[in-house]
C-alpha cells in the first residue's frame, strides 16, 4: 500500500471538514473491504479518516414508535447482539451475522456494507425491502435518501465529496409483518452471495396488505423489484402468489456470468431464493403480533 | 519384535513440539528475525505468455530505501544439466526459469524480478516502478488446448519424449509414455459390459495455510545461510547452490517450522532470489509470499483431462481397462501424469491394460506434488467408471471391488508386482462398518464409496541420538516437520531404546547438523526416517550392552535389553541407571543410522460418504463420511488419523469447490482464500476413521506411509453418492453447485 | 520522510507503546514492531483467521485492522493465553486431542475458541463450527479441533458444578 496519512475525528463536522480539506479521502469503518482494496490497488488514497470516534455512528437507538437508527459505524457483532434489534428486528439480526465470519462481524459494519455498494451486498437487499432510509451528513448539511436509491453503479453510492453516511433507519415494526434474506453461497459461511433475496410482507387477513421485495447480485446494483412486491398487494397468501412473484423477481433480474456463478444460474437462483424468502417471512408474520 | 509387546509404538504421547506451537513461540519462516534485515518483493509477469524484450529498472532503484534490484540476469550462467528437485530429475535451465524468468513469461505471476528496500512496504512500491517491455503472446490453457495442431508453443526447444525416445518434433507434449500389459482387445471382446468416459478436473492448490518465506543471508566468508519454510532443507540447499553455482557445502540450511506443505513446498522459488540479492546488498534478505504470489506464482497440482475405459464379465470380473491421462504440467514439463498412471487401476487385478500418460505444457504455474500427485485426478475417473458398471451389473459397489481387488502378487500395468498389501482389508472394512448398512434418512440423499492407493516412497534419511546422563537422550533428524513426524520418529528410537517417548528429545536441524534426508513428502517421512532413528537406535543399543558388559565383567554377547533393563546373568540395570555410568564406562555414547530403505509398503485407502443434494441449487452437502485406511502399523495412531481426516477435507475441497477459474488470457480471477473455496469448519461433519493394520513386512515396525492415499478416494465417492442421490453422473471438477445443477438440467431435458 | 504515529495500547494485559506507519496493520504491528510473532498471517484479507486476536473482548482478524486503530485498546493474543507457564485449558485440550499437525493456524484458532468459550460456555457443534468457520485448517479437517473445544467446554463445566 502506498503511504497514507491518519485521522480519527470526534464530531460529523469535524469528519466532514477534514473530508473538504483532503480531497480523496477514504473513510474508513470496519476496515473489512477499504484495507483489502487499498492492498489490491483497486482503490487509492493518501488520507484515511476513521469515523469509529464519533458518537453518532456508533449507536443504536430504537424506540418502538419511531423505529430503530443505526449508526454507520455500528459493527455487526454488536447489532446482532443488541437486545432490542433481535427481538423487533430479527431478520436484520441475521444479516449481520450472514456478513463473512465472526472475525469479520467484530469490524464490518452494515452502514459500511451499504457504502461499499457492491451488487453482492448482503445487507442492502434487506434494507431495501424493510423501507430503510439513509442520513447522509456533508458540507451543505444533512439529506435523507431512501436506501433503494443509494448504490448508483457497482461500487458507487449518490455521496458527493465531502459527504458520509451518518446512520440508517428503520420504521417501527408494522403488525403482522414478517422479513427474511437468503442467500445462495456455494460453501456455508464466509463467501460472497451468488445471488441473494431480500423480503418484508405485511398481512391482512389471510391477504397480502404490501409486500417488498430486492435482490443481490443479479444487477449492477442492488435490485429493488418494486413490481413484484407490489404485484402481491391484496392478493391471498398462498403458494399461487408467491410462486408468482418469484417469477416476477427472476424476470427482473439482469446478472452476468463471472467466477461466482453464470446468468443462467443466478436467474435460476432468483426465483428459489424469493419464494423460499417469502415463505419464512409470511411465517413470521403469522406468527408476530 | 512382536505387536503385542509394543509399549511406545500405538499409544499416543504428546508431541514433543506441542508446547511451543500452542502458545505461539514457535519459529516459522516468516517469524525469523536477524540485525540489519531487508526485504524483498518479487515482481510477476501479468501477462500468461510474453517474451521479455527489456527490463528497466532506473526508476525503482531511485525510491528511497531500496538497496537493490535483481532480473535473471543477475544468475550465473551455468550451463544445463539434470538436477534432482526432490521428487524427480529437471533441467537446470527449467529450474532458473521458474525462479527469475529468462526470455519469456510463462505464466501469469512469473517471477520476473525482485527489489531489496528497509521496508516490506517500500520494496512492494519499487517492484511497481520496474518498467518490463512485454511482447504478448497466444497461450495454450489446457492439455487438448496445448496438443492442438497449431497451438502457440511454449518452449521453443522441448522436443516431445515418445516412448522414452525423443521424436524431435516440437510441441507442448513433453512426453508421451505408455504402459501395456496382456491383451487389451483380446480382453474388451471378453467383455460383456463396457464403459467408456470423458473427464476433466481443474487446477487445484494444496492450499497450505503458511505462504512460502525465505531469509538469506550471503556472508562474508562466503556461506550462503539460509532460514525458510520448506518441505526439504537439503533440496533447498542443493537447488540454491546449483543455481547460484557454488559448492554445496557453501550453503546452510536452517528448516524452519512449516505451516503445511503438501508438495507444494518441495520447489524452490524465493530462496536463489533472496541469497542474489542479499550478495548484492550485503544485508540479510527476508522475502514473504502473498496468498496472491502463492495461487499465481507456485506450483498447484495439474488439472487433467482423462478417458477412462473398463469392460467387465456379467459376473462382475473385470476383464480389460484402458486410461488415457493428459495432464497439464504447467509452464515446465513435470506433471505428476507417471504416477497418475501408476495408480490409475492400482487398486484392481486385471490382465489387460492399457495406460497412456502425456506431460503437456500450458500457460500456467509450474505445478508442484499435491498429496499423492496425480492419484486424485486418475481415481475420480476410474472410481465412477466402476460404480456405473457396478450399477449396470446390479453387483454392490464393494462386492464389485473385492472381487477384483489387488492382491500379493498381482502385478500392475507399469510393472512391479505387490508384495504384501492390504486392499481387500480395507474394501471388508468398509464393508462391515456401521456407516454402509445405516438408513439414509431422506429424500435426496445418496452414498458413495471408492478406493485408492499410493505406492509411498522410500528415499534416504539420516538420523543420530546421543545418550544424556540422566537417561533420556536425544535425537537429531532432518525431516521438516509437517504433522507429527518428529515425535513418530521419537517413539520408533524409545521403543528400541525401551524408553518412554517423552524421554527423546527430537529436533530437526539444518543441513549442516545432520546426514543427508531426502524431502519431507511421499509418506516417507515416518517410515523411512523413523527407521534412520531405529537403526540409530539399535547402534546405541549395542554400545550400552558394550559399557554395561565391562560394569559387569562379562561378555557384550550374553547381556539383554527388554524394555529399558539390561541383563546378563542375575544381575539388571536400567537405562536410566547406566546412562549415569557412561562417563566411567568410556565416555559418550552416540549412535547414527542413515538408511535408503528398500522395503516401502504402499497405502489403500476408502471413503463411505452420505451426500444430501438440493435439487433446486445443485449444492452437496456432506452428511456423513468414513475414511478407511492401510497404515501398516500406526505408529502414534492420533497422527494416523489425522493424516486421514486432513486428506479428506482436501479431497472434499476438491470435488466440491476449488479451481483456478481462468479467463481466456490466463489470469486466475478467485486467487484469494475468498473466491478460492477451501472447506471451513462449517462445510464438514465429523470425520471417522478405520485404520486398518496389514503391516508393512519391509519395515521394523510394520509401517507403511499414510499421508497421502487418503486424498485419493473422496471425488469418486462423491461423485458416486450424488449419482445416486439425485440421478447424475458428474464427469468434472469440481462439482460446484452450478455444474450439479446444470448435470440436473440436462437430464431433465 | 513522512512522520509515524506513536499508539498507546495493553497487549497480554501490560502496557505497550509503538511506532508505526498508518499503512501498516496491527497484525504487521504485533510481528515486526512489537516482536509478538506468535499471530500469523496467511491471506491478509481476512479470510483464513491465522491472525485473530482479541480486540477489546471481541475476536478480529489483525490484518483487517490498522495499528493506528488500536490506541487506546485491549488486544489479547496468543501469547496471552496462557497463565503463566501453566497452558490454557484449551491449549493442553488441543494437544491432548492432536488437534494440530502443521500448527500454522493454532494460534488464531485458541484465540477464538477462548472467545467463544468466554461467552457461550456450552455451545453445540454446530455452534462450534459457525463461530470458527472464520478461521482455516488446511491440515486436521477441523474434527480434532472441534473435540478439543468441546472437551475444554465439558471440563470447565464439571469444574464448575
Amino acid at each position: 500500500m502506498k503511504w497514507f496519512d491518519y485521522a480519527a475525528p470526534r464530531s460529523v463536522s469535524e469528519a466532514v471538514g477534514l473530508l473538504a480539506s483532503h480531497p480523496g479521502a477514504r473513510l474508513l469503518a470496519g476496515g473489512t473491504d477499504l484495507l483489502v482494496q487499498l492492498r489490491a490497488g483497486r482503490k487509492e488514497t493518501d488520507y484515511v479518516v476513521d469515523l469509529k470516534r464519533i458518537p453518532e455512528l456508533n449507536a443504536i437507538d430504537y424506540d418502538p414508535q419511531r423505529g430503530l437508527t443505526l449508526g454507520a459505524a455500528v459493527p455487526c457483532y454488536r447489532i446482532y447482539g443488541d437486545s432490542a434489534v433481535s427481538r423487533n428486528y430479527p431478520a436484520l439480526a441475521e444479516v449481520a451475522a450472514l456478513i463473512g465470519g465472526t472475525q469479520i462481524q467484530g469490524r464490518a459494519s452494515i452502514g459500511g456494507n451499504l457504502c461499499n455498494a457492491a451488487p453482492s451486498a448482503d445487507s442492502i437487499p434487506l434494507l431495501i425491502a424493510m423501507g430503510a432510509r439513509c442520513r447522509i451528513a456533508g458540507t451543505k448539511g444533512t439529506r435523507e435518501i431512501a436506501v433503494e436509491n443509494f448504490c448508483i453503479a457497482p461500487g458507487r453510492t449518490v455521496l458527493e465529496a465531502g459527504e458520509l453516511l451518518v446512520s440508517l433507519h428503520l420504521p417501527a415494526p408494522k403488525p403482522h409483518s414478517g422479513a427474511r434474506y437468503l442467500r445462495f453461497i456455494p460453501r456455508n459461511e464466509m463467501d460472497i452471495a451468488v445471488a441473494g433475496a431480500g423480503v418484508e410482507v405485511v398481512l391482512e387477513n389471510g391477504t397480502f396488505r404490501s409486500a417488498r421485495i430486492a435482490l443481490a447480485s443479479v444487477a449492477p446494483t442492488p435490485l429493488f423489484v418494486r413490481e413484484a412486491g407490489e404485484g402481491l398487494a391484496g392478493k391471498p397468501v398462498n403458494e399461487a402468489g408467491i410462486a408468482a412473484a418469484a417469477d416476477a423477481a427472476r424476470s427482473a433480474a439482469k446478472p452476468i456470468t463471472d467466477m461466482r456463478g453464470t446468468a443462467e444460474y443466478r436467474r435460476h437462483l432468483c426465483a428459489v431464493l424469493t419464494r423460499r424468502a417469502l415463505e419464512t417471512a409470511v411465517q413470521r408474520a403469522r406468527e408476530a403480533k | 519384535m512382536k505387536a503385542q509387546e509394543y509399549s511406545v509404538v500405538g499409544t499416543r504421547p504428546i508431541r514433543h513440539d506441542g508446547a511451543d506451537k500452542v502458545t505461539g513461540r514457535a519459529l516459522y519462516g516468516a517469524d525469523f528475525q536477524m540485525a540489519g534485515l531487508l526485504y524483498g518483493h518479487i515482481l510477476r509477469s501479468p501477462h500468461a505468455h510474453a517474451r521479455i524484450r527489456r527490463i528497466d529498472t532506473t526508476k525503482a532503484e531511485k525510491l528511497p530505501g531500496v538497496k537493490a534490484v535483481l532480473t535473471a540476469a543477475d544468475f550465473p550462467q551455468a550451463p544445463d544439466r539434470l538436477v534432482d528437485l526432490g521428487e524427480g530429475d529437471t533441467p537446470l535451465s527449467y529450474a532458473r526459469g521458474n525462479v527469475l524468468a529468462s526470455g519469456k513469461a510463462l505464466y501469469r505471476g512469473h517471477a520476473v524480478a525482485a527489489v531489496a528496500a528497509s521496508s516490506a512496504h517500500i520494496a512492494e512500491e519499487a517492484a511497481g516502478l520496474i518498467e518490463v517491455d512485454y511482447e504478448v503472446l497466444p497461450c495454450a490453457l489446457t492439455a487438448p488446448e496445448a496438443m492442438r495442431e497449431g497451438a502457440p508453443i511454449i518452449h521453443e526447444d522441448l522436443k516431445t519424449k515418445e516412448f522414452g525416445e525423443s521424436t524431435g518434433r516440437v510441441s507442448n507434449v513433453a512426453e508421451h509414455f505408455r504402459h501395456v500389459m496382456g491383451d487389451i482387445e483380446a480382453g474388451f471382446a471378453e467383455a460383456e459390459v463396457v464403459v467408456e468416459r470423458e473427464f476433466h478436473t481443474a487446477t487445484v492448490h494444496q492450499g497450505y495455510i503458511e505462504p512460502h518465506n525465505a531469509t538469506a543471508l550471503w556472508n562474508t566468508d562466503g556461506r550462503i545461510l539460509i532460514w525458510c519454510s520448506t518441505q526439504g532443507s537439503f533440496v533447498v540447499r542443493d537447488v540454491t547452490a546449483c543455481l547460484l553455482d557454488v559448492p554445496v557445502s557453501r550453503v546452510r540450511v536452517t528448516p524452519m517450522e512449516i505451516g503445511g506443505g503438501f508438495g507444494g513446498k518441495i520447489p524452490v522459488y524465493l530462496e536463489p532470489v533472496a541469497a542474489l540479492l542479499s550478495k548484492k546488498t550485503g544485508h540479510p534478505v527476508k522475502i514473504l509470499m502473498s496468498r496472491k504470489d502463492v495461487f499465481e506464482g507456485t506450483g498447484p497440482t495439474p488439472g487433467s483431462y482423462i478417458k477412462v475405459k473398463i469392460g467387465a464379465r456379467k459376473d462382475g470380473h473385470i476383464t480389460a481397462a484402458q486410461a488415457y491421462l493428459a495432464y497439464e504440467a504447467g509452464a515446465y514439463p513435470g506433471s505428476m501424469v507417471a504416477p497418475g498412471a501408476m495408480c490409475v487401476f492400482a487398486a484392481y487385478d486385471i490382465a489387460n491394460v492399457v495406460i497412456d500418460g502425456f506431460d503437456v505444457v500450458v500457460n500456467k504455474p509450474s505445478t508442484a506434488a499435491y498429496r499423492a500427485p496425480g492419484a486424485t485426478n486418475a481415481a475420480f475417473a476410474t472410481e465412477t467408471v466402476v460404480d456405473e458398471i457396478a450399477e449396470k451389473l446390479g453387483i454392490d459397489p464393494l462386492d464389485l471391488r473385492l472381487k477384483n481387488a489387488a492382491k500379493e502378487g498381482t502385478r500392475r500395468a507399469d510393472g512391479p508386482k505387490y508384495r504384501r498389501i492390504g486392499c481387500v482389508e480395507v474394501i471388508e472394512a468398509m464393508k462391515k462398518h456401521p456407516h454402509y448398512a445405516a438408513p439414509l434418512g431422506g429424500p435426496n440423499r445418496g452414498r458413495g464409496v471408492a478406493v485408492g492407493f499410493w505406492f509411498n516412497v522410500g528415499l534416504p534419511s539420516s538420523c543420530t541420538v546421543s545418550v544424556n546422563a540422566d537417561g533420556t537422550v536425544n535425537l537429531v533428524e532432518g525431516s521438516t516437520d509437517i504433522g507429527g513426524t518428529r515425535t513418530s520418529i521419537a517413539m520408533q528410537a524409545a521403543e528400541v531404546l525401551g524408553i518412554p517417548a517423552e524421554d527423546v528429545r527430537p529436533t530437526v536441524v539444518d543441513t549442516d547438523s545432520v546426514g543427508f534426508t531426502a524431502v519431507t513428502g511421499g509418506s516417507r517421512v515416518t517410515f523411512a526416517t523413523g527407521w534412520a532413528a531405529y537403526e540409530a537406535a539399535q547402534d546405541v543399543m549395542r554400545q550400552l550392552k558394550e559399557r554395561v558388559a565391562k560394569l559387569w565383567e562379562t561378555d557384550a554377547a550374553s547381556v539383554t535389553a527388554d524394555h529399558g533393563v539390561f541383563r546378563s546373568g542375575d544381575k539388571s540395570m536400567t537405562f536410566r541407571e547406566l546412562a549415569a555410568k557412561l562417563d566411567q564406562t568410556g565416555g559418550p555414547v552416540v549412535g547414527s543410522g542413515a538408511v535408503n530403505p528398500r522395503g516401502v509398503g504402499g497405502s489403500f485407502s476408502g471413503n463411505i460418504v452420505d451426500v444430501e443434494v438440493d435439487p433446486e441449487t445443485g449444492k452437496v452437502t456432506i452428511l456423513r463420511f468414513t475414511a478407511v485406511q492401510d497404515a501398516g502399523r500406526a505408529i502414534h495412531p492420533s497422527y494416523v488419523e489425522g493424516q486421514m481426516q486432513g486428506g479428506s477435507a482436501q479431497g472434499i475441497g476438491w470435488a466440491l469447490n476449488e479451481e483456478y477459474y481462468m479467463n481466456r488470457d490466463g489470469t486466475m480471477m478467485n486467487s484469494s482464500l475468498l473466491d478460492y473455496r477451501m472447506p471451513t469448519a462449517l462445510d464438514l461433519p465429523m470425520i471417522d476413521t478405520v485404520i486398518v493394520e496389514v503391516p508393512n513386512p519391509g519395515h521394523p515396525f510394520g509401517a507403511r506411509g499414510v499421508g497421502e492415499a487418503n486424498i485419493i478416494p473422496p471425488p469418486g465417492a462423491i461423485a458416486n453418492a450424488i449419482h445416486r442421490a439425485v440421478g447424475v453422473r458428474m464427469r468434472r471438477l469440481p462439482m460446484n453447485p452450478p455444474a450439479v445443477m446444470e448435470a440436473i438440467w440436462s437430464q431433465r431435458d | 520522510m513522512p512522520a509515524k504515529v506513536r499508539v498507546q495500547t495493553i497487549i497480554n494485559g501490560e502496557p505497550q507503546e509503538f511506532l508505526c506507519e498508518p499503512r501498516q496493520s496491527l497484525l504487521e504491528c504485533l510481528r515486526d514492531v512489537v516482536g509478538l510473532t506468535g499471530t500469523k498471517e496467511g491471506c491478509n484479507d481476512g479470510n483464513c483467521g491465522a491472525c485473530t486476536v482479541m480486540l477489546d473482548d471481541r475476536v478480529v482478524t489483525s490484518c483487517l485492522v490498522l495499528g493506528v486503530e488500536a490506541e487506546g485498546c485491549r488486544i489479547t493474543t496468543i501469547e496471552g493465553i496462557a497463565m503463566g507457564s501453566e497452558l490454557h485449558p484449551l491449549q493442553r485440550s488441543f494437544l491432548e486431542n492432536a488437534a494440530l499437525q502443521c500448527g500454522i493456524c493454532t494460534p488464531g484458532f485458541i484465540v477464538a475458541a477462548k472467545a467463544l468459550l468466554d461467552h457461550d460456555p456450552n455451545p453445540s457443534e454446530e455452534q462450534i463450527r459457525l463461530w470458527l468457520a472464520n478461521n482455516l485448517c488446511r491440515c486436521t479437517g477441523y474434527d480434532k479441533i472441534i473435540r478439543a473445544v468441546q472437551q475444554a467446554a465439558a471440563q470447565a463445566q464439571e469444574v464448575r458444578a
